[in-house]
């Protein structure tokens, strides 16, 4: 395979975004400049575009085992590449849940041979995500798992969650948290205020999340464990997080897309495509979250990527299950909601969730040697989110004119999209 | 007008041109044949997803007054218990030839959901504890056969605003045509907040009770279990029930409405339940001339009849 040239674009380096060239060979960066070698090489055209790590995403449920009907592997790379992403964390919330190693080598032999992004499964912290007993984590450990997590339940019981901080500290893992409390949660539909009082829906006050967030960081306190926060929602869990960081524990945290783009008002016409958990927040709490983005207190993005089926979706908000598909939308709607600029785009979208989930080979900065698994993101194209990769649909930018989105991807030397178009 | 599924959407001038309408239609029921061509060929079908006798038969008998025919659908008995998704009954519906649907289901945003789906008009006939329009214009109409207008008057609606749709829609149609609406609960019973709601709010019934021209008491929804919301029964009548004793501080002319069924002894006492001034049962009369002025605006638009 010739090498190739990425040319003409403003490329992502530890030093800041650099006007340059980028040439690929094997699977490796062989230079990085203003003026190099272009001798027997593919050069692909890259000018207005941003060239940095390839994207990661720190939080997708790619549905299978167990739910195929929803989503695949297959189908779910397809999403994750055509959205600029070359690596993201799957979720371990199939059927059969993701609690022993076996099952976690399973996801990641299915999405090596698909081939298009690294599929890096996540684990549970508690066996079946019971919530009573700990999962497998030295075998889920032995697997590869880095990041564990009973996501869409949170881990209810403060002992076990203690417990398992413990144990994953003797490894190095990080317990990522769906911070919801079941009894303030209670039935809730959307988030508690106004259009909640208005619409007659239950609402979920923001001291759902943050009561398990104030919690859990006593607990990370306690056993010095690492902890993740989960699509962080309320301008509550932001101030407890930035007060965490700056007492110097280990934490870290994420934002979707969806809660930086929309706020509560967006459910008013009851449309199920703006149903998730945690729910769509106050303005003042997507202010706080993007603000938080911006300032590194949030420091990554993570789509919650949670396709439905039309016929699940396409019934009255109270009966459609939670969750949006956000792979295939998510430069765009970052772009759109926080003015981070390339460097700190790239940051958010690849080096710090890399960093989260142990990947070596994912979210380096563009360097001579370093890996060639890259974006390459144009921020000035135009388009509209009609027709998805995804098996489903149910996106709440769904219709919309968009800003923003990957023209190439490399993986590991290789195309995975070029010009737009996913090559497989 | 193509659907009715929230007061919200309702402008005060389209509230009054429905219950001048239903003033017509008043008229026509209090003749001794109680029935005009208006809707003659066309089909109303009635899709209630949760179980409801009275707004149903009331549908029914406003339908059948304007000479439609009516299809009643009884999901007890139906596909619905195959599976079938909410989506395929009601289109089946409409393909059976339904030229209108009257929908009620658990669902908050339902009655939304099939306008979306459907080509034919839908009528809400409440969803969840969203809303339920025709309720509300039946009451706006009953208080203004009483009183003339609803402008300058004062309204408390007692109870359990949180879960009902009556309140949610009574309020919006009320302070639209000029009344001033206080909420009376506990704070259990009360949505978390107002920010954008024309009312005033109030724990204490006794407070403003002499202020009032009427006092709309909400059914205390026993089903729910109480318990979690407020202690007792004996307590919540001991706070917020209309009995003989609070019925005697109103103002004169004040009236005391209720949407039924009544818990009898618990939100309302039997003597003013059963009080000759009481609008209880007036309301339920004006609810088919309201109905039928929905159906009209909805389905006589169309000259082919």
């Amino acid at each position: 395979m010739p090498d190739i040239v990425l040319a003409g674009g403003l490329v992502a380096t530890a030093a800041g975004m650099v006007p340059a060239d980028v040439r690929v060979s094997g699977t490796g960066v062989a230079a990085v400049g203003p003026d190099i070698d272009r001798e027997r090489a593919e050069v692909v055209d890259c000018s207005g575009c941003w060239v940095g790590p390839g994207l990661v995403d720190p939080h997708v449920h790619l549905r299978e085992p167990g739910q195929e009907w929803k989503e695949d592997i297959e189908s779910g790379s397809r999403a994750a590449a055509a959205g600029g992403f070359t690596a993201v964390v799957a979720m371990p919330n199939t059927d059969p849940a993701i609690d022993a190693g076996h099952l976690a080598r399973f996801v990641a032999e299915r999405g090596r041979q698909v081939g298009l992004v690294e599929v890096v499964p996540a684990g549970c912290v508690t066996a079946g995500r019971s919530g009573q007993r700990l999962a497998h984590l030295d075998d889920l450990w032995a697997a590869g798992v880095r990041v564990f997590s009973d996501d869409g339940d949170g881990v209810a019981d403060a002992g076990l969650l203690r417990r398992a901080m413990e144990y994953l500290g003797d490894l190095g893992g990080v317990v990522a948290q769906h911070a919801e409390d079941r009894g303030l949660a209670g039935g809730g539909q959307m988030h508690e205020g106004e259009i909640s009082a208005l619409l007659g829906l239950a609402g979920i006050p923001t001291a759902a999340e943050e009561v398990v967030v104030a919690r859990d960081l006593a607990i990370a306190r306690l056993t010095g464990g690492r902890y993740h926060v989960q699509h962080v929602s309320t301008a509550g869990t932001v101030a407890l997080i930035r007060a965490a960081k700056a007492e110097g524990l280990a934490v870290t945290a994420e934002a979707a897309p969806h809660h930086l783009a929309f706020d509560h008002t967006a459910v008013r016409r009851t449309d199920p495509a703006f149903k998730m958990y945690p729910p769509l927040r106050a303005p003042e709490d997507v202010e706080a979250v993007r603000a938080a983005l911006a300032d590194g207190t949030i420091e990554m993005v993570g789509t919650d990527h949670a396709p439905h089926a039309a016929h699940e979706k396409d019934v009255p908000f109270e009966d459609a299950p939670r969750g949006v598909i956000g792979l295939e939308t998510a430069v765009a709607a970052v772009l759109a909601a926080v003015d981070l600029g390339p460097h700190a785009l790239f940051d958010r979208m690849a080096v710090a969730p890399a960093r989260l989930a142990g990947l070596a080979d994912h979210g380096r900065w563009v360097a001579n040697g370093g890996p060639a698994t890259l974006t390459v993101v144009d921020p000035a194209a135009e388009w509209t989110a009609e027709r998805f990769h995804s098996r489903s649909a149910n996106s709440p930018w769904r219709g919309q004119r968009l800003r923003g989105r990957a023209r190439h991807v490399v993986l590991r030397g290789r195309f995975t999209l070029r010009d737009g178009v996913l090559q497989w | 007008m193509r659907h009715l599924l929230d007061i919200a959407d309702l402008s005060p001038a389209d509230l009054a041109g429905l219950l001048d309408d239903a003033d017509g239609f008043v008229e026509v029921l209090a003749r001794p044949i109680p029935k005009v061509p208006a809707l003659r060929g066309k089909t109303v079908t009635t899709a209630f997803f949760e179980a409801s006798t009275r707004t149903r038969l009331s549908f029914e008998r406003a339908a059948k007054t304007l000479s439609a025919d009516t299809m009643t659908f009884a999901p007890g008995t139906s596909s619905l218990s195959k599976g079938e998704s909410l989506k395929d009954t009601v289109l089946t519906l409409q393909a059976m030839g339904s030229d209108l649907l009257v929908m009620r289901h658990q669902a908050v945003g339902a009655a939304e959901r099939a306008a979306e789906w459907l080509s034919i008009p839908v009528v809400n006939g409440g969803d969840g504890a969203h809303q339920h329009p025709t309720q509300a214009l039946l009451d706006a109409l009953a208080i203004r056969r009483r009183f003339g207008t609803l402008e300058g008057l004062q309204i408390a609606i007692v109870g359990d605003i949180r879960h009902s749709r009556v309140a949610r829609s009574d309020l919006l149609a009320f302070s639209k045509l000029g009344a001033t609406v206080t909420l009376v609960a506990p704070r259990t019973l009360l949505p978390v907040t107002f920010a954008d709601w024309p009312v005033r709010v109030s724990s204490s019934l006794d407070e403003v009770l002499p202020e009032l021209d009427v006092v709309y008491l909400l059914r205390v929804q026993t089903e729910r279990g109480g318990a979690s919301v407020f202690p007792s029964l004996a307590e919540y009548t001991t706070r917020f029930g209309m009995t003989r004793e609070r019925r005697s501080r109103l103002k004169r002319d004040a009236v005391v409405m209720h949407p039924g069924p009544m818990n009898r002894g618990v939100e309302i006492a039997d003597e003013v339940a059963d009080d000759p001034d009481a609008l209880v049962l007036e309301q339920v009369s004006l609810g088919v001339a309201v109905r039928m002025a929905v159906l009209f605006r909805l389905l006589g638009g169309e000259s082919d009849a």
